[in-house]
């Protein structure tokens, strides 16, 4: 898995916008991650504690906000979160679907000591 | 003093900003490029050397071949005939725009039509890395199963084409097309579709002629 190099790019992100505000010391970052995005809390966690040694990071906690994977479906307009096996409409059975949510992967925001 | 400061920033912004870097560059040269992935197996470096023996003399092709390790596969595109680099990911699973902007470094644009990228085989990682080509293509093999687009969805929802390999295998395992292609249909309406044999041959003209098009 590619935990690492993406951890790596959250610190890169999280320092320069604390950087930036000449923070002291980071606390919190709040993530947001989708289910779909494939990338494991635990992971990244393991990951963070490593890469932050040093760093105005170090020690900061990791907030993850999960994000469900919601389906809209184009014929009946049904909204609908889909099981782990299919995702066609859970109402009407049409496969013609769109994903509207659940491939985030951002940082929303930082916990900053000035 | 605490605060809190808003950023709202793709954790692959990084990323993406280099892949559109590595876009311009080829763009600026006039080189089309595609993106192949798929899982281990499925014929990524079996397609690209039968498509560079078919296209060498109409297309300038260069392969950049990511593996974890070893030369194998770019020793196979290089014998086909096209030019090849090599890159060795150290372990990671995926290529990145850093790793093809290094490869970008060791080819003289100028002097190719077309670049087929060669990803690491697996149906995961590299859906999250754009790389800056102008088109992914997957390959989905026949002995993988019918299951794959369910199982591997956002491999199966960014790419812009679909190769279906080993369709000469069909009548010796279990592989529901239907069920298959209802899967794609859903995360993936309308992709175009290659159903091929890179062993007997079939299928493979279409393939071609798709490719030769890119290329000119």
């Amino acid at each position: 898995m590619h935990e690492l190099s993406v951890t790596e790019s959250l610190l890169e992100i999280a320092l320069r916008h604390a950087q930036a505000a000449q923070a002291k010391r980071i606390n919190t970052l709040y993530l947001v991650i989708g289910q779909l995005s494939s990338i494991v809390d635990d992971s990244v966690q393991f990951y963070w504690d490593i890469v932050t040694k040093g760093t105005l990071a170090e020690g900061a906690q990791l907030q993850f906000q999960r994000i469900p994977t919601e389906m809209v479906c184009l014929d009946c307009l049904h909204r609908y979160t889909p099981d782990k096996e299919d995702m066609a409409c859970s109402s009407c059975g049409g496969i013609h679907v769109k994903i509207v949510a659940g491939e985030e992967f951002r940082l929303e925001a930082l916990d900053i000591e000035t | 003093m605490t605060q809190r400061i808003p950023i709202v920033e793709n954790i692959f912004s990084a990323n993406e900003q280099l892949a559109s870097e590595n876009r311009a560059r080829l763009d600026e040269a006039h080189v089309f490029s595609i993106n192949i992935m798929a899982s281990p197996g499925a014929g990524k470096t079996s397609l690209i050397e039968n498509t560079i023996k078919k296209v060498s003399g109409k297309l300038r092709l260069a392969v950049i071949d990511g593996d974890i390790a070893t030369s194998l596969d770019a020793d196979r595109a290089s014998a086909a005939g096209a030019i090849a680099v090599q890159i060795n990911t150290g372990g990671e699973c995926h290529l990145d725009a850093v790793m093809v902007s290094a490869a970008l470094q060791q080819l003289n644009l100028y002097e190719i039509d077309l670049l087929i990228v060669e990803n690491v085989g697996n149906l995961v990682c590299p859906a999250s890395f754009q790389l800056g080509t102008h088109l992914s293509v997957l390959i989905a093999s026949i002995p993988e199963g019918d299951d794959k687009p369910y199982k591997y969805p956002g491999m199966y929802r960014g790419v812009d084409a679909l190769v279906i390999n080993k369709i000469d295998l069909l009548p010796y395992v279990p592989f529901n097309m239907d069920y298959f292609k209802r899967g794609v249909e859903i995360l993936n309406p309308g992709v175009i579709t290659f159903p091929l044999s890179c062993r007997t041959g079939e299928g493979m003209e279409t393939w071609l002629d798709w490719v030769l098009k890119l290329g000119r």
